[in-house]
């Protein structure tokens, strides 16, 4: 049998499918844990409702705790609150921007792009300048110099940039 | 059968249809972005009708799970808007589509969040479509400001399709007598007008005159589209029943 915290330290090295170098804790995708009886109750939430690694990480958590010991586990998946890019761990966008991938830390401005505050619900402000990207520092030499190329990349949730002054592509996880 | 149940699968129709139009770009798309962009936007759009079918299917109860009622239901029961399963016929039209839809739909996420009457699972598929439907917004009206404010060619295009397409709208704001299930989370002509006319103006197009038409389709009145697009997405299920991977 496994321990609640002896569970998470499992997910903490569950990695996410598409981007290894960082866990599924430190995307906020794992939203608790609780032991109920003999079984672990992990409750997550995905991060795009179309998000095809969804699947496959609901089977990696399954398998990790269940190698790891825990006699059953059941895995439930909650919608509310919503991910959100803000859930994303400090240390996880260190991690992301080592490996070139840029996040909010390496924003500049985010321009009209960015979210409108939660008041503007339920009068919606879609102010029509919004179709401008956010600027983005270049997560390998920091240079503001940057340009998107393109609003979805190599997953859906990501953007692909350039930099201008070394010449390098990057993702850039988009706020949600 | 709880009213509810419609509605959500009404939704959950608009999304489903308007995702497998849109996924017929790929391989075609005029440009890689734009492929990438359409097709996740599918996906995105897949996702929430995912959400929604299987919430409606828990809602009525009978068994049905989202695979059942994505292949095994026939045309006439299904609820979407029509304009979702026009063809895509150019760029152009593909792009006033999504503005149409994508603001409605942003609008219809707000509404459900602050409808007194709507289920809870409902209001958190709300919440989470919000999000991703600001980004899908934001590209096609980001794209009909480029296309309507471009050359003769582009403007001549966009005008074209949004003069065709205008009043499949009428559809999303006019009550059904015979499909109260629709008045749960209203979304007003209005509001939509307030969204979707700075982009127009942007775009440097002329907004259509209303006419009198008001297509059917959330009523499983279809056009002599739905079956050709109905036929290629849900042959294999029917072909092989109970199938898995």
């Amino acid at each position: 049998m496994l321990s609640v915290q002896a569970a998470w330290d499992v997910l903490h090295r569950v990695p996410d499918p598409e981007i290894p170098v960082i866990s599924v804790t430190d995307l906020g995708i794992v939203r608790s844990v609780v032991l109920a009886g003999d079984t672990l109750r992990v409750r997550i939430t995905p991060t795009y409702s179309g998000c095809p690694a969804t699947e496959h990480i609901e089977r990696s958590i399954k398998e990790a705790l269940t190698t790891a010991g825990a006699s059953a586990v059941q895995l439930e998946r909650v919608l509310s609150p919503a991910w959100t890019s803000d859930w994303m761990s400090e240390a996880a966008k260190q991690k992301l921007k080592d490996f070139g991938i840029a996040t909010a830390a390496c924003v500049i401005n985010f321009g009209p792009s960015r979210e409108v505050a939660p008041e503007a619900v339920p009068a919606p402000v879609f102010p029509i300048t919004w179709h401008k990207p956010a600027q983005v520092n270049c997560p390998r030499c920091n240079s503001p110099r940057t340009e998107r190329l393109s609003e979805f990349g190599s997953t859906p949730c990501k953007s692909m940039y350039r930099c201008l002054v070394c010449a390098e592509p990057f993702d850039f996880f988009k706020p949600i | 059968m709880p009213t509810d149940f419609k509605y959500v699968l009404h939704l959950a129709d608009n999304s489903l249809i308007f995702s497998q139009r849109l996924s017929e770009w790929c391989g075609h798309a005029p440009a890689l972005e734009e492929e990438l962009a359409l097709a996740n936007i599918a996906l995105d759009t897949l996702g929430q009708a995912r959400l929604l079918l299987s919430l409606a299917g828990q809602l009525e109860g009978a068994g049905r799970d989202e695979d059942a009622l994505a292949y095994q239901r026939l045309e006439h029961e299904f609820l979407n808007f029509t304009l979702c399963e026009l063809p895509n016929t150019d760029f152009a039209h593909t792009i006033v589509k999504g503005v149409m839809f994508t603001a409605w739909q942003a609008l219809l996420w707000q509404a459900v969040q602050t409808a007194d009457n709507a289920p809870a699972e409902l209001k958190a598929i709300a919440e989470k479509s919000a999000k991703e439907t600001r980004y899908h917004l934001q590209h096609f009206g980001g794209w009909l400001v480029r296309l309507g404010d471009g050359t003769a060619l582009s403007q001549g295009k966009a005008q074209a399709a949004l003069n065709y397409l205008w009043n499949y709208k009428n559809e999303w704001f006019r009550a059904a007598p015979s499909a109260p299930f629709l008045q749960l989370a209203p979304v007003t002509e209005n509001q939509w007008l307030a969204l979707v006319q700075p982009i127009l103006d942007q775009a440097l197009l002329k907004t259509p005159a209303d006419t009198p038409f008001v297509s059917q389709g959330k009523l499983g009145q279809h056009s002599e589209h739905m079956g050709h697009l109905l036929a290629p997405m849900q042959y294999i299920a029917r072909s092989y029943p109970n199938a898995v991977w």
